[in-house]
């Protein structure tokens, strides 16, 4: 299995350079920042000049990427627009959106599989359709109008929480957008779930256990709910990067400065230190949580080993 | 036991794929309580450091002008500029200006604003090596080549033109006559540094010291800052209240939001979508005026199409055939002005405003343009495109309302439609390298409330905004008059009278003024903007 795990590490590395490449030569080609700076205005072009040799503009898109290349790997990630450095927006940005992101992430996998067992235990009972019915219409609303519309709700009209999340991000603040966050995700792992407990419940070794006479409980924790999540957790692992690009949708609405708002900002500015940077990070979590998902694979079903 | 052994497999793999996204934890602060005085405002994050020459936007420029002093500031209500951190500024000859100081003067950190602490500035804002974005500014002053050459290395650091004769004096020689130059000084770009700019520069820019109303306490980037009054601050607008506190949101729809749920006091970006409902959702808290900047369509008289002889008519009658009321109602809910001439209101009948000044040559008259545009010999090809960015501000709606004016007028569907480009960097693009060879949209904001600065970038022949290639030599001549006029009413007479010739030859087609918006809570009062469009925080009153 160690030999598993640095061949992984070592696929990781040109997936890494390909990845970063196209984000690069995508951001380069969506336009000149430097004209964006100057607004409505013509940009005078001696000024202009000295701002596309301080980027290193003035190189070919290969050269700038070699260089930025260098830059990374003696972490110098690049300043923004506004001239701070990215690291520094990392720095503020990864532990905020983290928190969403794991606030969003209990929410899924517990709410998810709660409701997912009791589905799949109770198949054709009200509270299997009622899940049914619920999953449906949380998938069928986009994010940003069950954003608005609990903002609305609950932060203006009752009261309840607050609209706009406060500044540093505290905890009792990111529960309502961790909801909207892992709203769509929460449907899929419920559905994962139901359906993965309903087809194992009929299995053989389920019937043993029954029949050996252990307790209901340790039947359905240990015997059925362990071997009925591996779908579920790979989900759910793969659904990690997809919850932090997510966020960049709920991160605007209910002002959270986490990847997401640095990442617009990024791009509504064409500043593409901040956009490569941040990107370059989400690919590695990506990686990262992938790898850990494969390796997670083992510990739930003992039959699943890496050589 | 073997998922034991996995497991631990599971933490070593993780441990060495994420060691190099090891992060820091962000830091908090207060957020305003209730009954501190201190006034909770909306903010946007900065394009750009907090440099006066390096603004050009108005959420930094929001924040330049609480804590900076000019020689002169303009008057929230009728823009007129008034000598404030100057005691005088007086010339002979329209083009050496000698400026004197007011005694006593102090920066926020108690160090005193001296001749050098102007001289200084500005020398660091035209140098082209210190890349400011607002270097253009100091174009009028002698010397300016030499520290800002348009090709090459500048061969001075220094502009010749500015001297500092003593402490609280320096003179300014300018490269020609220009007698509203003084007037220009009310402009950020203009303010005084301290010391500290140039000894500890990114100290700096991390609490930004100026001469103005209100001192920074507290400076964290991307989020929030927090001002209080500057106790060493002698000029007129000292603060009502006991300090601001901006803050940064990501979306003005949660900004709104926060400011029904009374968590924020002063809104001045209220969404779109919000304004058909605001007054009444903020039972009337709301404020909606014209602002400083002017929305065109330009033609391109660098193609031969459009310039033409008898192409004037047809762009007249082009003019004559939008409908511009309807459209502010409809498309915009209000939130634009029909245009009446080519400057903003925003300048004052005494600053070259005028109402009426275009006549009829943008009131829509359906029949009159259809005539124009016939007897000129209709649209070059029997077809026309209005370009637009497609990435910002939702201009498809008004440039497609524009096209469907005009094609009513003509009873021809196809006779105008929007021409969309992808990024608007693409689009200045295009513009800048003269390659448009249809019409397209173009908008300015002023740099400084004066006629002056609505014509001549955009007008004059070369002028360095001049998107529609105008050059007309009677109109230049009347520029350079009033350049040189020392009677200030008389010169604006004489910029108003170069105005006119536009209606006639119509470079652009005049659209509308933006409004500024404000809306505020129950928790504060005297909310007002100035000609900018900032809120004028200094006279905003907490209520008890």
């Amino acid at each position: 299995m160690g030999r598993y795990v640095i061949r992984r590490l070592l696929q990781m590395v040109p997936v890494f350079i390909g990845t970063t490449f196209l984000i690069f030569v995508m951001v380069y080609a969506l336009g000149d920042p430097v004209a964006a700076m100057f607004g409505d205005k013509a940009p005078d072009p001696a000024t202009a000049a000295q701002i596309r040799h301080a980027m290193y503009l003035d190189h070919s898109l290969p050269a700038q990427y070699v260089h930025y290349m260098k830059q990374i790997f003696t972490g110098d990630f690049g300043t923004s627009a506004s001239g701070q450095p990215v690291t520094q927006l990392m720095g503020s940005a990864f532990p905020v959106t983290i928190r969403l992101t794991l606030v969003a992430f209990v929410i899924e996998a517990v709410a998810g599989v709660g409701l997912g067992l009791i589905a799949g235990l109770r198949r054709g009972r009200l509270a299997d359709s009622g899940v049914l019915a619920f999953t449906l219409i949380v998938v069928a609303v986009p994010t940003f109008v069950t954003g608005y519309v609990l903002q609305y709700f609950l932060g203006v009209k009752w009261h309840v929480a607050n609209p706009a999340v406060a500044e540093g991000a505290p905890i009792g603040d990111l529960i309502m957008p961790g909801v909207v966050l892992a709203g769509v995700s929460l449907a899929y792992v419920a559905r994962l779930t139901r359906t993965s407990v309903a087809e194992n419940s009929r299995a053989d070794y389920l019937r043993t256990a029954v029949a050996k006479g252990l307790p209901r409980r340790r039947v359905v924790t240990v015997h059925l709910l362990r071997n009925s999540l591996i779908p579920v957790v790979t989900f759910l692992g793969t659904d990690i990067g997809g919850l932090m690009a997510g966020a960049v949708v709920t991160e605007r609405i209910f002002n959270i400065h986490g990847v997401g708002y640095q990442l617009y900002q990024g791009i509504l500015r064409q500043n593409p230190p901040t956009v490569v940077g941040f990107v370059t990070i989400l690919v590695i979590i990506f990686l990262a949580a992938n790898l850990i998902v494969d390796l997670l694979y083992a510990v739930l079903d003992p039959r699943i080993r890496y050589a | 036991m073997r998922g034991a052994k996995s497991a631990k497999w599971v933490v070593g793999a993780a441990v060495v794929a994420l060691a190099a996204t090891a992060c820091g934890s962000g830091g908090s602060s207060d957020a305003g309580g209730s009954n501190d005085g201190i006034v909770r405002a909306w903010w946007g994050d900065p394009q750009n450091p907090l440099e006066p020459a390096n603004t050009n936007e108005v959420q930094g420029g929001k924040v330049l002008d609480m804590i900076f002093m000019d020689l002169k500031e303009y008057d929230p209500t009728t823009g007129k500029a008034n000598l404030e951190a100057a005691q005088s500024i007086t010339t002979n000859d329209q083009q050496n200006f000698t400026v004197k100081l007011k005694p006593g003067l102090k920066f926020s950190d108690g160090t005193p604003v001296t001749a050098s602490s102007f001289v200084d500035a500005w020398n660091y804002g035209a140098l082209l090596t210190n890349k400011q974005l607002n270097a253009y500014f100091f174009e009028d002053i002698a010397g300016y080549d030499q520290v800002h050459p348009a090709t090459g290395a500048p061969t001075a650091k220094t502009m010749s033109g500015l001297k500092v004769v003593d402490n609280g004096t320096f003179t300014v020689k300018l490269t020609q006559k220009f007698s509203t130059w003084p007037d220009r000084l009310g402009y950020k770009a203009f303010a005084p540094l301290p010391k500290s700019f140039f000894t500890d520069h990114a100290g700096y820019l991390d609490k930004p010291v100026g001469d103005g109303p209100y001192k920074v306490v507290s400076y964290d980037k991307g989020s929030s800052m927090k001002l209080v009054p500057n106790p060493y601050y002698t000029g007129p607008s000292k603060p009502k209240n006991k300090g601001v506190l901006l803050k940064v949101y990501t979306d003005s729809n949660t900004a709104y939001a926060d400011l029904q749920a009374g968590n924020l006091d002063v809104l001045d970006d209220i969404p779109a979508e919000q304004l058909s409902h605001a007054k009444s959702d903020l039972d009337g808290r709301l404020l909606n005026q014209p602002a400083g900047i002017i929305q065109t369509v330009s033609f391109p008289l660098n193609q031969k199409a459009w310039n033409a002889p008898g192409m004037d008519k047809v762009r007249l009658g082009l003019s004559m055939a939008i409908d511009r009321k309807t459209i502010t109602q409809k498309i915009f809910q209000g939130t634009r002005t029909p245009a009446g001439d080519l400057t903003s209101p925003v300048l004052g009948a005494a600053g070259g405003y005028s109402a009426t000044i275009a006549g009829d040559s943008v009131t829509y008259n359906p029949t009159k343009a259809r005539e124009l545009i016939k007897e000129g010999g209709g649209i070059p090809g029997g077809h026309m495109t209005i370009g637009y960015n497609a990435d910002s501000g939702s201009h498809k709606e008004w440039v497609d309302a524009v096209c469907n004016s005009i094609n009513n007028v003509l009873g021809n569907n196809k006779a105008c439609v929007g021409a969309p480009t992808g990024t608007f960097a693409d689009f200045r693009n295009q513009i800048t390298k003269g390659e448009m060879t249809n019409p397209f949209r173009s908008g300015w904001q002023m740099d400084y409330p004066l006629i002056d600065d609505f014509l001549t970038p955009l007008y004059a022949t070369g002028g360095s905004s001049n998107d529609s290639h105008y050059s007309n030599p009677q109109f230049d001549a009347l520029l350079k008059q009033a350049n040189a006029e020392p009677d200030t009413a008389k010169a604006t007479e004489l910029y108003q009278q170069a105005e006119k010739l536009l209606f006639k030859d119509m470079p652009v087609i005049p659209l509308w003024y933006q409004n500024g918006e404000a809306g505020w809570s129950s928790r504060v009062s005297h909310v007002t903007e100035n000609a900018f469009s900032y809120p004028v925080y200094t006279d905003i009153t907490v209520n008890n």
